[in-house]
Order: C-alpha cells, then structure tokens, then sequence
C-alpha cells in the first residue's frame, strides 16, 4: 500500500499512471475508429456491429466502459495535479518576462488545453450518441440513422472536426511521451522526429472526422431506419418505449423533418 | 556594435524585481557574452552605480557557474554553448537583448541574475553516487566495461549541473539533471548495486525539492550546453517502474543483547 | 623559522610505508571528537573532506562557489599520469617518478615525488570505483594515451573531460558524505583569514558571501586546498574567481611560500583578442601531435597565411628542436613563441600569436582523421575566433596555466604553522620548476585520498581530542581585523575600478616576471607594484557593502591579496640568479638560448616568511638533496 501510495505521489509515477491510461484510450480510440468506418459499407452493417457491442458482448462491455471510465479519471486527475505542480514550481508572477520556446512542439505546449477540450468533447459525445440525452428522439439501435442526423447540423460537424483537429495533436505528443515516459522507446537522436505517431495522429482524426464530413457533405445519406437489427430485438425494444417514454414519439418526427432537409 | 540591454535587477531575495535598460555603445563581436557584462559593470561601477551581480567562474563552458536566460532562451540562441561561450558575433548591431535568471521555485533569485541551486545538490545527496569509501578499491582493470557503455555514460556524466535543464522547462523540471546522473552510474557496472535504490531516493528528492515533472516537450535537451538526451528521462522511468515494481522492505537491524 | 621537512630516513622506494606505519593513529572511538576544516572542494579538497569524513572525523567544508562541483580542477582537459603499465610499454613507479622530478627541472623534493607516482596507481582504481568513466577500449579495457611529449602512454582520460569526471567523482563522494552528516558543507563561503592560537591553527574567518556576515568557524586542524594563484596575471585560464587570498592570508599568519616565482605557462592557448578581454582558453597541448607551429620569416609580414609560400616561412620549433621539433616541453615551447612574436613577426591583429597548421595533417591524413582527434577543439576554437582551423591555421599563444609554488609543506603537507596542512596546486610541493601534463589531477588526488588522511593523524594524535575553544580571543580578533579590512576598502571611494586594477597589476607580471625575467626588469617590477599597491589602497572605488551579496568587494579582496603576492612572486624571481623549469632568467641562459642551471648555488626550495607589511620578506632554504636520481641538464635538440 505504501508503495502505492508513494508511487502516485511521485511525479514519475503520476506519469505513468498517465501513460498507461493514456495507452489504454489510444487502444480505445483505434478500436471505435474503425468501427465507426463501417458507416461507409452499410446501414445494416453498423446498426449492426452496435447491436453485436451492445447484446452479444453484453455485461463484458459494461466491463470495458469501466476500464475507459476509470482510465479517464485516472488520466485526469494525475494530469489536474501534476498541472498545479507545475504551476507550484513556477508561480505565475516568478515567471520570465521573455520566453521563447526552442524546440517544444505546439501538440506539447496545447497538451492541457487539448485535454480539457477532449474532456468536454467526449462528455458531449456521451450524452449525444450513448445516452441520447441530447437528442432522446434518436433511435437506441439505428445508430446509422442517429450518425446521419447528428451530422447534418452544422456546429455538431464543426465540433467533432474541432475535437478531433485536439484529438491529433494530443495523440502526436501523449502516444510519443507515453511510450518514452514507460521507458519503451529507443533512443532517438532528433526527438521531433516520429514518424510512426504521426502516422498514427494523423490517420485517427482523419478516420473519425471522415464521419461527420462525410454526412455534411452528403456523402452518406439517410437509410431506412432500422437495418440490420433482429426483429426480435426491435420488438423488445419498441416495447420498453411505448412502456417507458411515451413523450419520446412526440419529439422524434420533428428531428427527422429537420433532418431530412 | 550597439546593444541594448534589459536586465532583471533584484536587489535581494525578497526585493521586488524588474527589468532595467541599458545601452552599450562599443560591444566588440569578438566579445564573449560575460565579457560584453564585464564592460557593463565597469561603466556602472564609474558612474558610481550598483553593478549587476551575476554568476561565472570558468568561462569555458565546463564549470556550470554561469546562467542568463538570454532572448527566452536559457544560454541564448546557440546551441550546445553556455552563456561563458557565447560570444558578441551571434547577434547584430543595434539588438535588444533581454537577460532574465533561471527561474523557479526551487532556485531562489538571491540577487540580480544569482540564483541558489543548491537543490541540484541535494538531489545529487539523495543518491547520486556509488558508496565507494577511499581504500577499498580493486584494480581499475579488473572491472571490463563495454566501450559503448563507457560512452553511454560519459555522456550523460558530462552534464555540469548549471539548471538550463530548469530553467527552459515550461514545467521547470530538474528530470534532465536527475536522469543524466541516473544514467550515468546505471550504464557501468561499478553502478548497479545501488542503481534501484538510487532511482528512488533521487527521484523523491527532486519532488521535495518542489521541481515540476517533465512533459517531454525536449526544451531541456535543446538548452543543455553539453547536449545531453532526454532519452535518458526514458531510462530513469524505467530504472524507477523496475524498481518500484522489485522492490523489497529493507530489513531491520535487531540488535542482540 | 625552521624549515624541517620530514622526509622519513631509509630507502626511497620505503619511504612512505615506513612512514605510514611510524604516524600515530587516532583511535577510531574518539576520531569524531576531532574537527577539520577544509577550504576549497577542487580535487585536492573534495577528496580530501570525503575521506577525512568516511575515517570518522568531523568535516567543514567551505568554498566560495554555490556547489562544491564548480571548483577549477573541472576545466582540466587532458588526462591524468598514473604508472600503471597497462600498455606494457615500460612504465613503473620509478619511472614516473623520474619523469616528473626531470621534468620539475631537479627543484622538487624526491621522496615527495616517489610517494606520488606510488599513489597515482591508486588514484585510477579509486576513480573508476566510484564510477569515473574514463575511455575503454572494445575489450573493457582502460585505454591510454602519451601527452605532454612523455614516452610511455600512461594517461588516462575522459574525453577531453578528466578534470570535470575525476572532481565530480569526488563530489559525489563528498555528497555522500554531506548526506551522511559527516562533512557540513558551507557553499558561497570565502576564507579571509587564518586563526591561530598559540602558535597553532584552529581556525578561520569567513565571509557569507550570499549575507554578507563576517563568521569564524574552529577545527583542531585547517586544511587549505584553495588552488594556484595564476591569477596574479589577470590573464591566465584559471577561472575568473580563483584567488590566493586563502594561502596569502596564511602566509601572513606564519606561513612561508615556497618558490612563489615557479609558474607554467602554457603553450597553446587562444590568444587575446582585445582589451575587453577576461581570460584565455586552453587549447589542449596533444594539439602539438600534428599540427606544425610557424610564424611568417619577415617581420609585420601581414598577408593572410595561405598568401605566405612555403620558403617564407619559419617553422621555428622544427629548425631549433629537430628531434622534438613541434612537441618541445611547454616552457620551451612558450618561451620561443614570446621570442618570435618580440621580433615582430607575431600574427593576428594584436602580433600576440603564432600560427598551429594542420593543413600538412589534413593532407596527410585526411579531414576526418583529423576531425575524429580534434573534433571538439576545433569547434571550440572556432566558437571561439570565427575561425575554421580546418582551413585557416590556428592562432595560439602562451598564458599562464599552473603555479608550481605554493605554501611550503613538510613530508605531512604541514605549513609551518602546526595544524595548517595545504593540499593541491596552493603547495609547492610535488612539480619542482616545471609540471609535466596530466600530473596536476594527480597530485590533488594523492594529496587528498591518500597522503592527508594518514599524515592528519599524526598531528591530530597529539591533541587531546576536546573541543577547540571558539570563544579564544584571536577569533575575534581575526574577524574584526577582517572586517576593518573590507570597510577600509569600501571607505577608500576613489577613482578607479578593481578590475582595472588587476590588469594592471597583470601586464606588469606579464611582462617582466612572465615567460622571461631579468634583473632590471623585475627590480622595475617590485617599485611598480609598490606603487600600486600604493595606489590602490587610496583611488580604489568599490561598490557595495560588507553584509550583502557584493561581488565588487570580493574582487577588491583578491586583488588587493594578488598586489601583494605580486611583489613577493617578482622578489623571489630576482632572487634565484639561474634558469630553471617554468623560471627563464635571461642572464642565464646558454649559448643557444637554453636555460642554465645553477645546481651548485640554487638547488633548494625558497621558503618565503612574512615580516610585516612595509618589511622584505624573510628567506630561508630547504637545500634538496637527491640521493636516488643524478642531476642532468634538459635536452630537446
């Protein structure tokens, strides 16, 4: 226990914990990137694999999501303290008057910046596409149809590029610093260097900000709901809304005019 | 050449500081950063003014007295030089320099651009050597050492503990000052019998000592007059995971009787 | 004042493990009750309060830089002599310790310099246990190399960073200790004064120089390891704060000086580029190996050196030295370079510099070749000048490097006042007129890990192991004396700078008792320095205040110690009527300008005893006798 708790309290072990998680997300964010690709084959393929997470995986999603949660929070909270250490080793009014960087790159200076908004940007995302807090009239399980909708307004689209423009820049210095902060990498003779992270950085933000171009731009159109979901389970599910929400009925129509403009 | 100075005058650790103005008319380029300073003092000191204080003792790179923040950079714009080496030719007439201490909390300002590192040496007490008592030594051939870990370690040895690391951290970490020395006693041999425990009592120090952690963002290794790698930042996390990892409770002496 | 210096009867090679058994020993329960004070944490005082403190005595350390690790043993490039015969090329003790007393020019004491070339072999193993990376070959091996023109490869080596790797072993021993609680360490703390009680030392007085307080601190035993003092000439490659106040003020409390006029000066350096000038670069001497000095044949010949052909110029070295042509020894070297440059064929813009050329090198070897053996001195060199040494020929000149003088010292490396032992470069006691390369880090490192810890002992035994009275009248006394003399010279406000000061005091150093004294010269020199010493001491204007951090004070305080020094450097020069080692007096020199020896009249070590200020220096002799070795004349033709 106490080599636990003075492993935390060190500031090498604080970035450990920061980069293990942080790996753990990078594996995340791969994962869910690909999968989201399958919005270019098919309706029913996508609603598809959401069903397949959703009932088939089942209770080891539930188990996964609380890997994710609790590598967030760690990430967060050893990022939160490690930035008032920071600040505590050089107060702000002891600072220089003139400062010039030499060599950090711009993905390292905005990494907590970049953080916050990606913290922002996955709650929004939560409440959006998960928990359909936002927009409770999309369906549970036509995810294809939730994503053309989603999309199709355009502050959403230009958050998500936004989000994903942070997403490359905290993935090309935190999947580099994490790997060197674990001692993993070799030695490097130009640190700026890494083509392998950039390669990476680059092809998940583009990857995931495909997506949303793609349906503004009305590359991806709208299907006919509910593709590739088993009758079975639409039944079930249709029963728990009658049952459970009735205003949820009301507000869908509305949204799907909107949408099909 | 005509420079324009603005140096951070602090007359003591408490004092409140702020940058003064200076012009010097006849800064010859062939003038070593300190010398241009010497010239400055002189004049001060003439016009019966209080010189700036400010720390140097080799002026040839190697003795780590010397530290000016100079332009926002730490040892100014030329690469592997510290300020005692840094000469006139690297700027233009009629330049704005500006010249600014390390600064952190762990370096308190004492005066002008002095500052207390001694923080530097306390890291190096939590560890930073091998417990080699005088006398008990074998003979220097008898341990074999690889030529590329000999040149691994001296070059992280050749670190000559001036804080530029520091003071061009955005974080203001001592992690390039820490590893440097972790690296060079982990590379030899002579080093390992310590090297687990040596990992942790440092990097405990350098967290007492209130530094902040490293972000990687390589500023230090840009600073380092002896351009020293943050490759070995990746070493001291490693060497420090391994040793949290493997380590045991250190046995308690009873004594008998 | 009687000059014994111990040396212990029998044969040479036994010296010193007869002695170390004849010393009495402190018994290990009551080591502890014993207090040492050690200035100074170069190679010689690091080592020094690391070991004093792993026997168990208790340590203060005191040095005027902010770590321990800054001293100037770090700026040593080249290497370190140790008689190991690793190369199987016929080195041995004996035979280290010929080299170093022939190359001392037969003015050091012999049983001094056996019992150092015995411990050289030590020092390595001690080095590379504490983890001193010195260069390996593929095998693991240690590898060496020959310098400063010795025919045995015995130099070890850290790149062209031996000084900086031995002293931060050091360093860390001394941190381990610090952390232990053996040594205090007091950094940014200057000795001004020695304290002595009846007749012994117990103490010193010194100055915060962050607070500025003026403090006296007791010891059984004070142990000065506060380096040379070649900054008596302003300009040398000592560091800008190395000083002699700490063996001046010990001079003045008793303490004679021994051949206060033995000073290096070394070869190649970077010459001076204008007045703004602060100090001078070493540029390592293994530079000899392959490039080749010249000057232009005629005189205020002012054309770019590629414009000189190859009939206009005179390799001077070659033509005079045909059998060690470029790599004659250092005072050699120097004194021929001042030679040429008087008769006006010097180059560079001041005609203060001979040209070192590579370009016969390169075109023999090629650029990488040279690249790979200079690499790094070349790009100081052009960092430096602007100038590219692979195109350009270099430009080198003579600067002061090392004092061989220092506080004299017995056997024990006592001073003449009990319980004031001296360590390193601020002793006089191992390199006799002249000291070969790479044997400086080994002298400080002998001194401190292997001859004061045994001979401290000695003298410590004969004291009963109570502490020292710190409330003794001198220390008062000494502090207050201190600080009359800080505000004296804070009070004085006159006209000129400290600084301005110290190079005056220089050029009259360099010039009449530099590479070549005469006894016009120097009798010139003493009523110059008197004059300015005289000067100094009503027109110095210095800016500050005792209780503060003053950095214009603490160059006051040195030079008005270096003014001093200055005088007694210059008498002790115009006395020695000979030419020996690093001392060229110019009525006494060869036919063909070689120095003359005068073994008959001179063979003894000049011991200079403080008489007041106004009053001549007393001089008293400590003849050498060499029993083991014959007295020759140096030859590099």
């Amino acid at each position: 226990m106490q080599l636990v708790r003075n492993f935390w309290q060190s500031q090498i072990g604080k970035k450990v914990v920061m980069a293990v998680t942080g790996l753990i997300l990078v594996g995340f964010v791969v994962g869910h990137m690909v999968g989201n690709l399958q919005v270019f084959q098919s309706a029913a393929k996508l609603n598809a694999y959401g069903y397949f997470l959703k009932h088939t995986v089942g209770g080891a999603l539930w188990a996964v999501r609380g890997v994710l949660l609790a590598s967030v929070i760690l990430h967060v909270v050893a990022a939160v303290q490690l930035t008032r250490q920071k600040q505590a080793a050089r107060p702000s009014g002891q600072g220089y008057q003139k400062y010039e960087p030499q060599i950090s790159t711009f993905a390292s200076r905005t990494i907590r910046w970049g953080g916050f908004l990606l913290l922002a940007f996955i709650v929004f995302h939560i409440l959006h596409f998960t928990t359909l807090t936002i927009y409770p009239d999309y369906s549970p399980t036509d995810v294809y149809n939730n994503v053309v909708k989603g999309f199709q307004i355009p502050w959403v689209t230009a958050f998500y590029v936004l989000a994903m423009g942070a997403l490359a820049l905290h993935l090309f210095h935190g999947a580099w610093s994490s790997l060197r902060t674990l001692g993993l990498s070799r030695p490097a003779a130009r640190p700026t260097a890494r083509p392998i992270v950039t390669a990476l950085a680059g092809l998940v933000a583009l990857g995931f900000a495909v997506v949303p171009l793609a349906v503004f731009f009305g590359a991806v159109q709208p299907a006919a709901p509910e593709q590739g979901i088993p009758a079975e389970a639409l039944e079930a599910s249709a029963l728990q809304q009658s049952a459970g929400a009735p205003a949820g009925a009301s507000t869908t129509a509305p949204t799907s005019t909107l949408a099909g403009h | 050449m005509k420079i324009t100075l603005h140096v951070w005058r602090q007359a003591g650790p408490k004092a409140a500081g702020k940058l003064e103005t200076y012009t010097l008319g006849h800064v010859s380029p062939d003038m070593s950063f300190l010398e241009m300073f010497d010239v400055l003092n002189e004049e001060l000191v003439e016009a019966g003014k209080e010189p700036v204080a400010f720390s140097h003792d080799c002026r040839e790179g190697i003795c780590g007295s010397c530290a000016m923040m100079i332009n926002g950079a730490a040892h100014g714009p030329m690469k592997g030089t510290a300020t005692c080496q840094l000469h006139m030719r690297s700027f233009k007439d009629g330049d704005e320099i500006w010249v600014e201490p390390w600064r952190a909390r762990a370096f308190p300002i004492l005066k002008d651009l002095v500052v207390d590192r001694s923080a530097l040496d306390r890291i190096i007490q939590a560890g930073g050597y091998i417990s080699a008592n005088t006398g008990g030594a074998r003979d220097a051939n008898e341990i074999l050492i690889p030529k590329p870990d000999a040149d691994s370690a001296m070059d992280a040895a050749a670190c000559i503990g001036c804080g530029a690391c520091v003071a061009a951290c955005p974080n203001a970490s001592a992690s390039l000052f820490t590893a440097a020395k972790i690296s060079h006693l982990g590379h030899l041999p002579q080093g390992q019998p310590e090297r687990f425990r040596r990992v942790l009592t440092m990097v405990e120090q350098m967290d007492i000592e209130g530094f902040g952690h490293c972000t990687l963002y390589g500023e230090c290794q840009e600073a380092c007059p002896k351009l020293i790698s943050i490759d070995t930042i990746s070493r001291m996390n490693r060497d420090y995971l391994k040793a949290t990892l493997t380590k045991r409770p250190e046995p308690t002496v009873e004594y008998a009787g | 004042m009687e000059l014994n210096s111990k040396v212990p009867a029998g044969p040479l090679a036994g010296k010193w493990d007869k002695h170390k058994f004849d010393v009495k020993l402190v018994n290990p329960a009551n080591k502890r009750k014993y207090e040492v004070i050690v200035v100074g944490a170069g190679l010689a005082g690091a080592s020094a309060a690391a070991t004093l403190s792993e026997l168990g005595y208790r340590v203060k350390c005191f040095v005027y830089h902010d770590s321990p690790r800054r001293a100037h043993s770090i700026a040593a490039q080249g290497g370190i002599n140790a008689a190991k015969n690793y190369q199987n090329d016929g080195d041995s003790i004996h035979r280290l310790f010929y080299d170093t007393i022939k190359g001392g020019d037969f003015r050091a004491r012999e049983a001094n310099v056996y019992r150092l070339a015995q411990n050289s072999v030590s020092i390595i193993d001690q080095a590379v246990a504490q983890g001193v990376p010195f260069a390996r070959e593929y095998g693991g091996l240690l590898s060496n190399r020959s310098f400063g023109g010795a025919q045995v490869s015995r130099t070890f080596y850290a790149r062209g960073q031996t000084g900086q790797q031995l002293l931060l072993g050091a360093y860390a021993q001394l941190e381990k200790e610090i952390a232990r609680g053996g040594v205090e360490m007091f950094n940014q703390y200057e000795m001004l004064d020695l304290v002595v009680v009846d007749g012994h030392a117990r103490g010193i007085v010194a100055r915060n120089l962050v607070t500025g307080a003026i403090e006296t601190y007791a010891a059984h035993a004070v142990l000065l390891a506060t380096g040379g003092y070649g900054n008596v000439f302003y300009l040398s490659t000592n560091a800008k704060h190395s000083n002699a106040t700490a063996i001046w003020r010990a001079y003045k409390r008793g303490a004679a000086f021994g051949n206060p006029c033995y000073t290096q000066i070394h070869p190649t350096c970077i010459p001076v580029s204008g007045d703004h000038q602060s100090k001078l670069t070493l540029m390592s001497e293994s530079l000899r190996n392959d490039g080749r000095v010249w000057v232009p044949k005629k005189q205020g010949d002012k054309r770019a050196p590629g414009q000189i052909p190859e009939d206009e110029r005179d390799y001077y070295l070659e033509r005079r030295y045909p059998s060690f042509g470029n790599l004659a020894p250092r005072d050699i070297s120097s004194r021929s370079a001042k030679y040429v440059c008087d008769e006006g064929r010097g180059v560079g813009d001041t005609g203060l510099g001979v040209y070192l050329d590579f370009s016969d090198a390169i075109k023999r070897l090629g650029k990488k070749t040279i690249a790979e053996r200079y690499g790094n001195l070349f790009e100081m060199y052009q960092r430096i000048t602007d100038e590219d040494p692979y195109e350009v020929p270099m430009r080198i000149y003579p600067a002061v490097h090392y004092t061989m003088g220092g506080l004299w010292v017995d056997y024990n490396l006592m001073s003449t006042v009990p319980g004031c032992f001296v360590l390193g470069e601020a002793n006089f006691s191992d390199h006799g007129a002249n000291r070969l390369g790479a044997s400086a880090l080994m002298q400080g490192l002998s001194d401190g890990y292997f001859v004061i810890p045994y001979t401290i002992g000695d003298y410590l035994a004969g004291l009963k192991p109570q502490p020292v009275d710190a409330a003794a009248p001198e220390f008062r006394a000494a502090a207050d004396e201190t600080r009359a003399r800080l505000q004296k010279l804070l009070s004085i406000k006159g006209k000129r700078t400290p600084t301005s000061f110290h190079r005056q005091l220089g050029k009259i150093m360099w010039d009449k008792c530099g590479m070549a004294r005469n006894r016009a010269g120097l009798a010139e020199a003493i009523t110059e320095i008197r004059a300015l010493r005289e000067e100094f001491w009503t027109n110095v204007n210095v800016i500050g205040e005792v209780g503060s951090l003053s950095q214009q004070l603490e160059i006051a305080a040195r030079v008005a110690d270096f003014i001093e020094l200055g005088e007694l450097m210059c008498r002790d020069a115009l006395h020695r009527e000979e030419s020996c080692g690093g001392h060229f007096r110019e009525e006494y020199q060869t036919e063909d300008g070689e120095a003359l020896r005068n073994d008959d009249a001179f063979a003894y070590v000049a011991a200079w005893e403080y008489a007041g200020d106004q009053a001549e220096p007393r001089l008293h002799k400590e003849p050498l006798e060499y029993e083991n070795v014959k007295l020759s004349t140096r030859s590099y033709k």
